[in-house]
């Protein structure tokens, strides 16, 4: 199984949708690689404090945000945006519900945890490192300051098959 | 326990039940399009499984940019027709057939009540209208589909939304579903079917179901569904009446997928429209909505009428009721996009492109087109459009592009005047 977690970068906004994710006029696309320059390139939050050429987003491998993450259009290239930029977990309070299942389908992880624990993992110091342990369900973020917060989360036993598998089409595949 | 209609087409259709949460079912139709399935389609050739579970129950059509308006979006329909010949896919629509695919599918008679509908498109709810279970989902769910004709899903929980009242003039289902999304917000009805019910749902025609279930999307719902019912039997008519003595026998069999009266939902919505003003949306997220009481006079500089919310022969009735003997504003360009060809036809035969085009509106080839900002009709930074399509995000018509999301009879009011107008105004 594929490692998860490492550096997070933070996205403190409800509902980003997936036009903002990877916008439509790049699924004229028939590459996931194409995507990589483009990653939340529309996103712009009121208070300015999102950039999406800075470091912090080209060094993550979680992404932390808040709720209804990837609601809007089906598009996994939304998911592969995020693949290729070496994201492979995001964490948020909830997810669209085809934007969740695209992640598990490509066998990587969307964990949803409680608004009190976001609220938590938001307060720490950056760089945040999160570890992450699938079989504990269980998730350590560590700060620049070596404080560290530490919670549960749960994921359906469905979704830990597929990421087990490698993904929805290997499974299907062996299944059907 | 008494099982609501969705639990009754997961029950015909179950395949597996990996957990006790999760259920992979067998699907009736498979839905292709040319912006989600290319990339099915190479990355199904490059792993050696460039297969097809079954080339009729698989529908194709090439909608999002038609014609193409470039080299890679050429290449898309390319690989889709390509395939299509390849795997014998009869049901292929391409340059001159092809219409926005949640209007041209059920036009053909596709859909029918207690089938499992998929595509890789977000708004595969509208078919929920039929009494089906019409979901959107990924391309890797889409590459399984083609593959293996099954795809996953959590157990369904339902929320009824009751919808009562006697609807108001020039208020119409666009106007319902905004209302309803307003009160659920983008993600009230995340992992839930919203099971529309009540006395003004049963006297809609499918067009207004449809424009209902397709919008369900936008407050999260896996899908809408619409109980089948001798609306649906007379739509479906030509399609089915070999299958049945008469008409009465069809409604009498779609009953067989009716919700229980004991059947338990997650959660009830009561809605009662008599008092309902057409509905508006502001800002960048289809639950920010307003009486259009209240945006009335906000300067627009594109109307677009068209999408498989509200791009069917009675929106384009409507807008025209409005559009006969008025010519648009000046500063408004204006752009019609019938949905398909046969409602395209059926315009002309009815003297309506022509009310458009003496109204000074452009007709365009049925496609989604500036729905989703890919072509035709994209915005320019700091423009605005009062449109019938189903999303307002921030950019989705064009960069820097604010949308504005209203029923038919709305828009074509604020083509008139160029700014957001109350289309009662031009009522009688
Ligand atoms: S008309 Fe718009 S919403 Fe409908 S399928 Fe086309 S792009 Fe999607």
């Amino acid at each position: 199984m594929k490692n998860f977690g490492g550096i997070a970068t933070f996205i403190d906004r409800d509902d980003i949708n997936t036009d903002e994710i990877i916008p439509a006029k790049y699924l004229t696309e028939i590459t996931k690689q194409a995507l990589k320059p483009h990653l939340l390139e529309d996103l712009h939050l009121e208070d300015g404090s999102f950039d999406p050429n800075s470091e912090g987003i080209q060094k993550a491998s979680v992404l932390v945000t808040r709720s209804n993450f990837g609601c809007g259009s089906s598009r996994e290239h939304a998911v592969w945006a995020l693949e290729v930029n070496d994201i492979n977990v995001v964490i948020g309070e909830s997810f669209a519900r085809i934007f969740r299942q695209n992640m598990f389908n490509c066998g990587i992880l969307a964990v949803e945890l409680a608004p009190e624990d976001l609220d938590r993992l938001f307060a720490i110091e950056p760089e945040v490192r999160i570890e992450i342990d699938l079989e504990k369900e269980w998730l350590r973020a560590t700060g620049r300051d070596g404080k560290s917060v530490e919670c549960g989360f749960s994921l359906n036993p469905f979704d830990r098959k597929l990421v087990g598998a490698g993904g929805w089409l290997a499974y299907a595949d062996q299944q059907y | 326990m008494g099982k609501t209609i969705t639990e009754k087409i997961f029950a015909a259709h179950l395949r597996d039940t990996p957990t006790p949460d999760n259920m992979v079912l067998d699907i009736d139709v498979v839905m292709c399009h040319e912006i989600t399935t290319p990339i099915a389609i190479v990355d199904l050739m490059d792993k050696g499984m460039d297969r097809v579970f079954d080339p009729d129950k698989i529908k194709a059509v090439i909608d999002h940019v038609t014609p193409p308006k470039d080299s890679k979006t050429a290449t898309q329909a390319k690989i889709m027709r390509d395939w299509a010949r390849r795997h014998k896919i009869k049901d292929f629509f391409d340059i001159g057939r092809n219409g926005v695919c949640h209007a041209l599918f059920p036009e053909k008679g596709f859909i029918r009540p207690g089938y499992t509908v998929i595509m890789g498109d977000s708004h595969t709810c509208t078919h929920g209208a039929f009494g089906a279970f019409g979901a959107g989902i990924g391309t890797t769910d889409l590459e399984v589909g083609i593959l293996k004709g099954v795809c996953a899903f959590r157990a369904p929980r339902s929320m009824k939304v009751e919808v009562t009242g006697k609807l108001p003039e020039a208020v119409s289902a666009k106007d319902i579903i905004l209302y309803i999304i307003k009160q659920l917000t983008v993600n009230g009805a995340t992992d839930l079917i919203l099971e529309f019910r009540g006395t003004v749902i049963d006297a809609m025609n499918m067009s207004s179901r449809m424009t209902l279930c397709n919008m369900s999307v936008e407050a999260g719902a896996t899908s809408g569904v619409c109980l089948p019912d001798k609306v649906t039997a007379e739509y479906l008519w030509p399609f089915i009446q070999e299958e049945y003595n008469s008409l009465d026998a069809a409604v009498e069999d779609f009953q067989r997928w009716h919700s229980d009266d004991d059947a338990v939902y997650a959660r009830t919505l009561q809605i009662d429209v008599s008092d309902l003003e057409p509905q508006v949306t502001y800002d960048y997220k289809p639950d920010k909505v307003k009486d259009i009481s209240e945006l009335v006079g906000t300067h627009v500089d594109q109307v677009y009428i068209g999408s498989c919310t509200n791009g069917r022969i009675e929106d384009i009735r409507a807008a025209a009721s409005i559009l006969e003997g008025r010519t648009i504003a000046d500063h408004v360009r204006g752009i019609l996009t019938p949905a398909t060809p046969a409602i395209y036809s059926r315009a002309l035969d009815e003297g309506l492109i022509k009310i458009f085009m003496d109204s000074g509106f452009c007709v365009l080839n049925p496609t989604c087109g500036a729905c989703l900002g890919m072509s035709s009709g994209v915005l320019a930074e700091g423009e605005v459009c009062a449109s019938t399509t189903n999303r307002n995000f921030n950019g989705r018509m064009g960069k820097g592009g604010m949308v504005h999301l209203m029923s038919p009879l709305s828009a074509a009011a604020a083509a008139v005047t160029g700014e957001i107008t109350d289309p009662r105004r031009f009522l009688n």
